[in-house]
């Protein structure tokens, strides 16, 4: 299942994450837990309806410069399909 | 007080035994909690606070039926204020439209629905209630509010030929995740094996019509199954291994490391009225029991498999073997499979005659009904 880049990722209802006190910052959903840490949690906080695919992965190539940008981006698209398929995220157009 | 224990993540919040329904296959022990040993609603409150200092996630809020507390949403609030994220799993009996809406205020962040049958008269069959339309109505309701929704079908014998209704029941709903959950016998449903455990040839095709909607439905639905560990090879990893990750606190206030542990003799567990929930968890008796590997016997002692499934479950060994430290009997490596196969050869000798298909009319065996306490 591939992803539209334009498309707007947006935490699925239900899923959400920790408070900002609470450490370590962690995606929560039924029944299960995500460690956000770095580059996750840099993911996930732009999974707001705004950003779109291509955006996100824009911005984190700014911040991990010292990275690949070609696997930067494979990473981000590789961690939102597997959000995804565990249906904690939604797209939309 | 540092330890090498690693943390709880989830702790199973059994608020009451009442219940509405009286399904044969309850996971609850045969004695019941009276509803006067209740933990109060102060008392869940420092539970909560108490495990979320302890490093608890989520709270999966139980029961019985959790929504038969009078003070459900108080126990709600309480547990997001503590920083929990809630799960309420429930047959959702007592509930209208407007409480509804109310839990989702609260904060509840994840519903997880339950069901007994594709049909009116299994679902009543098996709950000895008249459940199945009120469930129906919820699911619509459940569609106009932004919560996580799971549905739950209970799969055994006398309902696996419904899974295409199933399926196509969780499809028209708005559940992202739906769970076909094979019995697992303990409690009532240990009393009613007999009558409940799948023929081979039926397990077979569900996991085969199961495996082709998995895949038809990735990325919108996540669909999972949970076979009967009696046709396993291996045993499940039960709790994620003893007292590693979850744990349980009963109506009355007792911390158990799993919902059947009471059933092993010679265990003697403590309450969260008399000690902190991270002491309970780090150093009491019960939950100090089957950590680690010492207490294991051959085959597990020495098997490539132990860090794995740590020997299945303590309570399915006491259940089947009378002993809680050997092997699970479902294991293929147990010296006590045999008891397990014989089983399996009643229900498959005898299986097909009791199997109905789907739409032939149901002939009763004699449940044992699960009572209402007061």
């Amino acid at each position: 299942m591939s992803i539209d880049l334009d498309s707007r990722p947006c935490l699925a209802p239900g899923c959400r994450m920790n408070e900002k006190t609470q450490q370590p910052r962690t995606l929560l959903m039924p029944e299960r837990a995500l460690r956000l840490n770095g580059p996750s949690l840099e993911i996930v906080e732009r999974c707001d309806t705004k950003h779109t695919v291509a955006q996100i992965i824009a911005e984190l190539q700014q911040l991990y410069s010292k990275a690949e940008p070609a696997k930067v981006e494979q990473d981000i698209l590789g961690y939102l399909a597997l959000l995804q398929k565990e249906r904690a995220l939604d797209f939309e157009p | 007080m540092t330890s090498a224990i690693a943390n709880p993540l989830a702790l199973i919040a059994e608020l009451t035994h009442r219940c509405p329904l009286h399904c044969v296959y309850c996971s609850n022990p045969l004695e019941l909690a009276q509803r006067s040993t209740e933990l109060s609603t102060e008392d869940w409150s420092r539970v909560f606070q108490e495990a979320a200092a302890a490093g608890v996630l989520q709270a999966d809020f139980t029961g019985g039926e959790p929504l038969t507390r009078p003070d459900i949403l108080s126990l709600i609030r309480s547990a997001r204020t503590a920083g929990l994220y809630v799960n309420l799993i429930t047959s959702a009996l007592p509930l209208d439209e407007s409480r509804l809406e109310a839990l989702v205020e609260a904060g509840l962040d994840h519903f997880q629905l339950s069901f007994q049958g594709a049909r009116e008269e299994t679902a009543q069959e098996i709950s000895g209630t008249k459940a199945h339309a009120h469930k129906l109505r919820v699911l619509e309701w459940l569609k106009r509010h932004r919560i996580a929704v799971t549905l739950n079908f209970v799969i055994h014998r006398r309902n696996i030929e419904q899974l295409p209704g199933m399926l196509a029941l969780a499809e028209s709903s708005s559940a992202t995740r739906v769970e076909f959950a094979n019995v697992q016998y303990y409690g009532w449903a240990f009393a009613n094996r007999d009558s409940l455990l799948p023929t081979r040839e039926q397990l077979m095709q569900s996991i085969d019509f199961l495996k082709k909607a998995q895949e038809r439905l990735a990325g919108k639905i996540k669909v999972e199954y949970v076979v009967p560990d009696y046709y396993a090879k291996y045993p499940k990893p039960c709790m994620g291994g003893w007292a590693r990750k979850l744990m349980l606190v009963t109506p009355s206030g007792d911390a158990l490391p799993c919902h059947a542990a009471k059933v092993i003799a010679g265990l003697s567990f403590e309450n969260v009225k008399n000690r902190a929930l991270r002491e309970i968890w780090e150093v009491s008796d019960a939950f100090q029991k089957f950590r680690g590997e010492a207490w294991m016997q051959e085959p597990c002692k020495s098997c490539d498999r132990r860090a794995l499934d740590f020997g299945g479950c303590r309570c399915q060994a006491f259940l089947l073997a009378a002993d809680a430290t050997a092997t699970d009997p479902v294991c293929s490596l147990a010296p006590q499979r045999p008891k397990v196969d014989a089983i399996l050869n009643e229900i498959n000798s005898a299986g097909m005659r009791l199997a109905p298909a789907a739409d032939a009319p149901l002939t009763k065996p004699a449940w044992l009904y699960r009572p209402n306490p007061s």
